[in-house]
């Protein structure tokens, strides 16, 4: 029987079961095979801060949602359209945000009497009829694995091992999506262990032909590519983007690489990439702690490496003296700071945009730094490489912040080509003529960068307050005052380097978006809901915190009301606010989640209704 | 990988290499107290740096907060004055990143025990070729006088009026239990030693350790007066040679046996022991080393000066460059564009 088969512009896929049953792995090939197809791809890991919680439990659940589509996505999605239910728990945890009529592949091995106690089930819900008003299809995937690898010598926790793959290959088969992404991914993971590749080959090629043959799978869907421009695509994390753009960085500064970091969630990763990069002749240190982590990058920065640490929330309060006395010994040094819930231990695995006052503010003295924000996984990558080149230049510290959301979500990237990318210019000091530490560039305020090595430029540098131009430690009252304001002036003249904000949309009018990080993707698509419905709504989207974009003001002036959603109690509000001394209206949400764009929608139609 | 720093660092030094000591004074005033044992140990250090046959630019002196931290200012060579406690993470990252560099720490007891303690640990444990020097005067001076991690039980401070409660650091065992290949121990007033300590530290390979007692005469003078005055030092201190025989006492009528595992003061004047019979010095030996430091607070004992340990063990910046060359001589090294495009890239015509 041939079956019908829908097409659809955009689908949401969640992967939901515990922990330990893959379903991270099981998103990230979805995802990979639907950005091979060609489909635009979004996504999200939303697992517990408990790295095996006990089985079965409600706060044990571990989801990854894709989201793709034939047109643009940006967003996670707001909605499921399909929700794959390994157990009771994830079904409970998860189905409030399933659609209406929705698809539920749920196996019911994952439903037995112990799971529906631990999900605080009174009765089976796939056999309750609570479900009516979604599609259900139950499966006993346990069983099915069971029988396929039957022959098998694997023992049975191999075989349970190997259920997510059945999903996979039954989702492959519902949207027309080849398995050679995830045969091939398989082929090199299981090189050396013939059985393992053998039995997981077998049922993902099993969920596959299972779609075909249950009749009640009577609609299969397509989901066209996507327009994308030409070229190379991957689907990069946004700690792999920034642990590239370390990278890539220094090969474009020519210069070496040093990071020293300490792990914390959701940042380690970028430590993992980059202490597995010994073939770019990257060195690293893991500190003891994270104020090792920032002080071994200073020390490399003194020595004329591209030096960078990388951390969150509670590791950038253990850093903040550091980062003041980088400011004071104006040297070059990226922080990259993804951002989680907060404050203290908060909600580690969770995203939050709470420390931009921080990265502003966090600091004793007055010890101004630039801040950028990358709005996207991939623009982690083009951030970071930004934060590099303005650290080089201006010879100072910036912070990149990028969230949880970012750092572990993924989308595709359009490969840049190292040959691609413009030369990163560095200031070397070398004349012992005319060299005083602490001389300035006229037009950037810069210092000039004068590493040990070099005979006759032997240097006492410190966080004692320093004398203009010689750098010898200076308590007189002037010199203090004039500079602190060098010091703040330099970081003001990057407005000079940085590209204008831009405004999508009438540049006047009644409201202007103003956004800023990881809740572009929810803006955007806001905005395209809100336009088809006939309103006019502008967008701007700051990439650069500190300083801000030198046309802002004259954006914020040009519009009756400024819209403000992000991911914190009104913090860049707060800034904007004091700064221009303009009122605008937050949309905040402190929730631990990235922002939705229904809720940017809801907003929108309330400040338009008024 | 050739990056700038190689193109402009590798330039030969053009100047002589046969330094005075003159050649390493910054050319600024010295700050410190009258009497402060600093001045012996910076004069040291500018007599020692200008025999190592290293160009003054290869030099760097990293420093936290304290009076000892001033130290860097005073050095005509390569320098950061940084924060409390950090001069020990800062000096890892540089030596990490410039393993041509030779690199000095200027530290003391408050700065490297206290608020620098857990870098302290974990720099010995990693063994990066540094040189330490501890100036502990027992007391922290720069804040005008409160007990430090080396303050004696009952040491009166300005934080302990009634006396100090907690027991000290042994400088000596906390290093040598962390894991640092070269320990020791000298005081400023003995300059001689003082120099060949640092000199044997500047060419060891690894973590090098020396504990200098230093004299506060403001918040803590004549601290180690009880052992260390002339008219006592040669009956309550020790100086450990390597290869020979612990012997000590005004006349070397002394030496140091062992009675199991813990040492005993024996007389070589009333007949019952010979120098055969002493302990012999081994910077080989690390259990020794262990024994030795432990003699620090016994009072029965004479104070162990000299070193403790000398090992060679491999260090974490010759690690990681023999990791680096190991992977950048595979085929696919700094293949930048291959590292762009991952494992799992596709093609969109």
């Amino acid at each position: 029987m041939s079956k019908q088969i829908q097409k659809l512009e955009e689908v949401t896929i969640r992967f939901a079961g515990d922990s330990g049953d893959g379903m991270q792995l099981t998103g990230s090939q979805f995802s990979n095979t639907s950005g091979a197809f060609g489909n635009d791809v979004n996504t999200f890991p939303d697992y517990p801060s408990e790295i095996r919680a006990p089985e079965g439990t409600l706060y044990g659940v571990s989801a990854y949602q894709v989201h793709f589509g034939s047109k643009p996505v940006s967003t996670p999605g707001n909605q499921i359209d399909i929700l794959i239910a390994m157990n009771a728990s994830s079904l409970k945890v998860n189905l409030a945000a399933l659609k209406k009529n929705g698809i539920i592949i749920a196996n019911t091995a994952g439903f037995g009497d112990k799971n529906l106690k631990l999900a605080k089930y009174e009765s089976n819900p796939l056999t309750d009829d609570s479900l009516k008003s979604f599609q259900l299809f139950a499966i006993d995937i346990n069983t099915m694995v069971s029988e396929i690898l039957k022959e098998t010598k694997l023992s049975p926790k191999n075989i349970d091992r190997t259920k997510n793959l059945f999903a996979l290959g039954l989702m492959y088969w519902l949207f027309g999506l080849p398995l050679d992404t995830t045969e091939k991914w398989l082929k090199t993971k299981f090189k050396k262990k013939q059985d393992i590749l053998d039995a997981n080959l077998a049922v993902l090629k099993a969920g596959h032909a299972y779609g075909e043959i249950r009749e009640d799978f009577a609609i299969r869907y397509e989901v066209s590519s996507a327009k994308l421009k030409k070229g190379t695509y991957r689907n990069i994390t946004g700690n792999e983007a920034a642990a590239i753009g370390l990278v890539v960085a220094a090969k474009k500064a020519n210069l070496p690489l040093f990071l020293g970091s300490y792990p914390i969630t959701p940042a380690t990763e970028i430590l993992h990439f980059i202490s597995g990069y010994k073939k770019y002749g990257v060195k690293h240190l893991q500190g003891e702690d994270e104020i090792a982590g920032i002080c071994s990058a200073i020390g490399a920065s003194f020595g004329g490496n591209l030096a960078a640490t990388t951390t969150s929330g509670p590791g950038l309060s253990l850093k903040v003296e550091a980062m003041g006395l980088a400011v004071i010994l104006e040297l070059p040094l990226v922080i990259i700071n993804v951002q989680r819930g907060g404050p203290s231990t908060g909600l580690p695995t969770k995203p939050e945009q709470s420390d931009l006052l921080m990265a502003m503010f966090g600091r004793h003295g007055e010890a101004p730094m630039p801040i950028l924000a990358a709005d996207s996984a991939s623009d982690c990558f083009d951030m970071t490489f930004e934060a590099a080149r303005i650290a080089l230049k201006y010879m100072t510290p910036v912070i990149m912040l990028s969230d949880g959301y970012l750092a572990q979500g993924t989308n595709p990237w359009r490969v840049t080509k190292l040959e691609d990318l413009p030369d990163i210019s560095v200031n070397f000091a070398t004349d012992p003529e005319t060299f005083q530490p602490y001389k300035r560039d006229p037009e950037t305020l810069a210092r000039m960068w004068a590493i040990p090595g070099i005979e006759g430029l032997e240097h006492r540098i410190g966080g004692l307050e320093k004398e203009d131009v010689t750098g010898l430690v200076s308590m007189e009252a002037k010199n203090h005052e004039k500079m602190v304001k060098l010091r703040a002036e330099k970081v003001e003249r990057i407005a000079n380097d940085i590209p204008e904000a831009t405004i999508d949309g009438p540049e006047e009018g009644d409201i202007l978006v103003l956004g800023w990080g990881s809740t572009r993707g929810a803006i955007e698509e806001a905005i395209e809901k809100v336009r088809s419905e006939g309103n006019v709504i502008s967008y701007c989207h700051l990439k650069y915190l500190n300083p801000f974009p030198r046309n802002l003001e004259k954006i914020l002036s040009s519009f009756k009301r400024i819209i403000v959603p992000e991911l914190n109690n009104g913090q860049l509000s707060w800034m904007i606010q004091a700064k221009f001394l303009i009122k605008v209206h937050g949309l905040n949400k402190i929730q631990g989640t990235p922002m939705n764009a229904h809720e940017v929608e809801n907003k929108l139609n309330e400040l338009l209704n008024q | 990988m050739h990056s700038l720093v190689d193109d402009i660092v590798v330039k030969q030094h053009v100047g002589t290499l046969e330094y005075t000591p003159k050649d390493f004074k910054a050319g600024i005033d010295v700050r410190w107290c009258a009497g402060c044992g600093g001045y012996s140990i910076l004069a040291q250090t500018q007599r020692v740096v200008a025999t190592l046959g290293i160009p003054r630019e290869k030099l760097a002196f990293i420093s936290g907060i304290g009076c000892s931290s001033r130290f860097p200012y005073y050095m005509n060579v390569y320098g950061v004055h940084s924060m409390h406690g950090r001069a020990l993470p800062i000096a890892s990252g540089l030596k990490t990143a410039r393993p041509d560099l030779s690199i000095w720490v200027a530290t003391g007891d408050g700065d490297c025990m206290s608020i620098g303690g857990n870098h302290l640990i974990h720099a010995c444990r990693r063994n990066i070729n540094l040189n330490v020097m501890m100036f502990n005067n027992e007391v922290y001076s720069l804040t005008k006088g409160q007990y430090s991690p080396t303050s004696q039980p009952g040491q009166i401070t300005k934080s302990s009026p009634l006396g100090v409660l907690d027991n000290p650091f042994n400088p000596a065992a906390l290093v040598l239990g962390s894991g640092a290949s070269f320990v020791a121990r000298t005081i400023d007033g003995d300059g001689k030693h003082m120099q060949y300590l640092m000199e044997r530290a500047a060419k060891h390979n690894g973590f090098s350790f020396i504990e200098i007692y230093t004299n506060c005469p403001i918040f803590n003078d004549g601290a180690f007066d009880f052992f260390a005055q002339k008219s006592l030092r040669s009956d309550k201190t020790i100086v450990l040679e390597h290869g020979k025989p612990m012997i000590f006492g005004t006349n070397n009528d002394k030496g140091i046996k062992l009675d199991g595992f813990t040492p005993t003061v024996v007389s070589l004047s009333d007949g019952s022991n010979s120098a055969d019979d002493l302990l012999v010095h081994n910077e080989k030996d690390t259990t020794l080393a262990f024994i030795l430091a432990n003699m620090t607070y016994h009072h029965e004992l004479p104070r162990p000066m000299g070193i403790f340990q000398a090992i060679d063990i491999k260090t974490y910046e010759d690690a990681t460059t023999a990791q680096i060359e190991h992977y950048t001589s595979l085929p696919d090294a700094y293949d930048y564009d291959k590292l762009l495009r991952g494992e799992d890239c596709w093609e969109i015509e």
